[in-house]
């Protein structure tokens, strides 16, 4: 009974043994689309900054505006939404900022209202500061500006 | 009976008065130099230390008003952390360095501990209905200093236009012309603006027209 036990606390502790040894070489195979290694912890991400002051082209029509400057410190909330400070008129004339397009006054059942509608009020959602990052992988895209045919 | 009691203190009040006015029988006249001298530097020190001690951002933080509303918010502002680790705490903006000015904010602050007494903003909804109030406050008092706090560390004349976005040096150029102080653009630079802050805003450049900096 007791070489019995005996055994099998060998078997088992073999199996464990070569199970560990077993996982460990397999990470090693394992190849990951990140740079890490798969067991390993991401890298932390690259640090950017923003383009400030550049001219950023829409590249289609629709496209909404991106933001040229930083707006990390700008508060948006249930309070204030401090990108209407300069670019609502009539603050946008007395700063000289780009004013609202009309089409954010305009509310859900198409009537024009005085101050800028509920549904466009989180500016950062569709307008954007750029960083200087290059694309990670490769990317045939051309904006509509570049496309001869259009025209 | 009233009569009495009166001549009484009366009669202890001049008694003190005419032993503090006689001169002194009993002490030598270098022990009572040598004990005013260190009664002196003990009590000025004191006072200085007390100063000191309710000038820094552990003593404002000490009450869960600061730290749990204004606080918070200012954790991770350009005035929090920076490239250069330089930070301004609570009393860098809102306690003057002059001396004169400094002990009239003192004063005013026994009003604040009044209303730490009675709780006026002890929750999260009186503070936030509080706030336009709070928040005008400080804006009416960096108007009328021309920004004072501010221009301890942040000299106009020192700016270097060159390592500043062209947004901001466009705008510096402009406000020094126009004679504008700091706070008329950057409102809520450590801390949450309150609702209604562009109305209030308004209001408070109509009333304060011409008050500031000719």
């Amino acid at each position: 009974m007791k070489t019995k036990i005996k055994a099998i606390a060998l078997a088992l502790a073999l199996a464990l043994g070569f199970g560990v040894l077993g996982a460990a070489a397999g990470a090693a195979d394992v190849k990951s689309l990140r740079p890490t290694e798969a067991n390993q912890p991401d890298a932390p991400p690259a640090i950017f900054k923003v383009v400030e002051g550049a001219k950023h082209d829409r590249a289609y029509r629709q496209q909404p505006p991106m933001v040229p400057h930083s707006i990390d410190k700008y508060e948006t909330d249930i309070k204030v939404n401090q990108c209407l400070r300069c670019h609502e008129w009539p603050f946008s004339d007395q700063e000289k900022a780009p004013k609202i397009s009309d089409m954010h006054y305009i509310d859900r059942n198409g009537i024009r209202q005085d101050t800028v509608n509920g549904n466009r009020y989180f500016c950062k959602q569709c307008h954007v500061p750029q960083v200087d990052a290059k694309p990670l992988v490769d990317n045939k895209f051309q904006p509509a500006t570049l496309n001869t045919n259009l025209r | 009976m009233s009569n009495d009691n009166s001549a009484g203190e009366k009669g202890l009040l001049s008694g003190w008065w005419g032993a503090l006015c006689k001169p002194s029988s009993r002490w030598s006249l270098g022990g009572l130099l040598a004990s005013g001298i260190v009664l002196g530097v003990v009590l000025w020190g004191g006072f200085n230390w007390a100063l000191e001690a309710t000038n820094t951002e552990t003593f404002c933080l000490s009450c869960h008003e600061m730290e749990q509303n204004v606080y918070r918010e200012f954790r991770g502002t350009i005035h929090d952390s920076n490239r250069s680790g330089v930070r301004a705490t609570c009393p860098d903006c809102h306690v003057p360095r002059p001396w004169v000015y400094k002990m009239i904010r003192k004063i005013q602050a026994s009003n604040e501990i009044w209303h730490k007494i009675l709780g006026s903003i002890d929750t999260r909804e009186k503070f936030e209905a509080k706030r336009i109030e709070l928040a005008t406050h400080v804006w009416t008092a960096m108007k009328a200093t021309d920004s004072r706090e501010c221009r301890n560390c942040h000299d106009f004349g020192a700016f270097d236009l060159t390592r500043q976005t062209s947004r901001a040096r466009n705008r510096h150029a402009e406000a020094e012309q126009q004679g504008k102080t700091c706070i008329d653009c950057h409102k809520g630079v450590a801390h949450q603006l309150p609702a209604g802050a562009f109305k209030a805003e308004r209001e408070l450049n109509k009333s304060m027209e011409g008050e500031t900096k000719p």
